[in-house]
């Protein structure tokens, strides 16, 4: 598990960073980014488990 | 002061048992996430300042200390920006509720410093070169005369005791005016140019 994970997450080679307009972000950042994102829309989207009434 | 407080913040309404129906969404945790996430990184943090540098860039649970640190302090960021999105979409100062908005605003932009002044002091040649290239922003607009990112004890005293005790304060003043105010009620389904009536607390 933890070699798929070092395959799949190479911190030997430098940083990849992205350059679009007056934008230059790491990947990892950008992937943060996501990931909040995606957080967000979930907390709209998921449904809260709603109580029994008393 | 004593009577002001009670009547503003009735004792039995500090800690509610119950909430609007509204208050039922994945949207309403991300507050209290970004809650814990702070305890974490104030034990983690007064860990790594009982200990030092020798013990935490040194031992082995040391190491594991300054992780917590670091990922409680990304948790904490992260959930308090989603925090902010949400409440920015549903428009949370409606009813009187600016206080709220600008306490957490305030909270925001100083645990922002928090973080960068933790990348200053933490000790290691990544610290010196972030030094190095912070102080030429820092000094062209004046802000290096009084905050000099060289400096590592006024670094460490800002991080370690001037901003947490602010952050802090904020944080607590921020839920009290939740909890004086109450959840803010979502956006009417039509919208009109009516005003929102500020909530008294919680409602069943």
């Amino acid at each position: 598990m933890s070699g798929l994970l070092a395959a799949l997450i190479d911190l030997g080679s430098g940083p990849v960073y992205v350059n679009w307009w007056v934008l230059h972000i790491s990947a990892a950042n950008l992937v943060v980014i996501g990931v909040m994102v995606l957080l967000f829309l979930g907390a709209l989207l998921v449904p809260f488990p709603k109580g029994k009434r008393p | 002061m004593r009577d002001r407080a009670v009547r503003d913040l009735p004792p039995e309404t500090l800690l509610p048992d119950v909430q609007p129906a509204y208050v039922s969404s994945w949207m309403y945790v991300f507050g209290v996430l970004t809650i814990a996430a702070l305890v974490m990184v104030l034990a983690s943090g007064t860990a790594l300042a009982v200990e030092g540098p020798q013990w935490y860039h040194g031992s082995n649970l040391g190491h594991f200390v300054n992780g917590l640190h670091l990922w409680s302090v990304e948790l904490f960021l992260a959930f308090m920006v989603v925090h902010l999105w949400g409440k920015f979409f549903m428009a949370a100062w409606r009813g009187k509720r600016a206080a709220t908005w600008i306490t957490g605003a305030v909270a925001f932009v100083t645990s922002v410093g928090t973080a960068f002044t933790g990348y200053l002091v933490q000790s290691n040649f990544d610290s010196q070169w972030i030094a190095t290239q912070a102080k030429d922003g820092l000094n062209s607009v004046g802000i290096g005369a009084y905050f000099n990112v060289l400096n590592y004890g006024q670094m460490l005293l800002f991080h370690a005791l001037l901003l947490p005790v602010l952050i802090v304060a904020l944080t607590a003043w921020h839920v009290l005016l939740v909890r004086r105010r109450g959840v803010v009620p979502p956006l009417p389904e039509h919208r009109r140019t009516h005003p929102v009536p500020p909530s008294t607390g919680v409602t069943t």
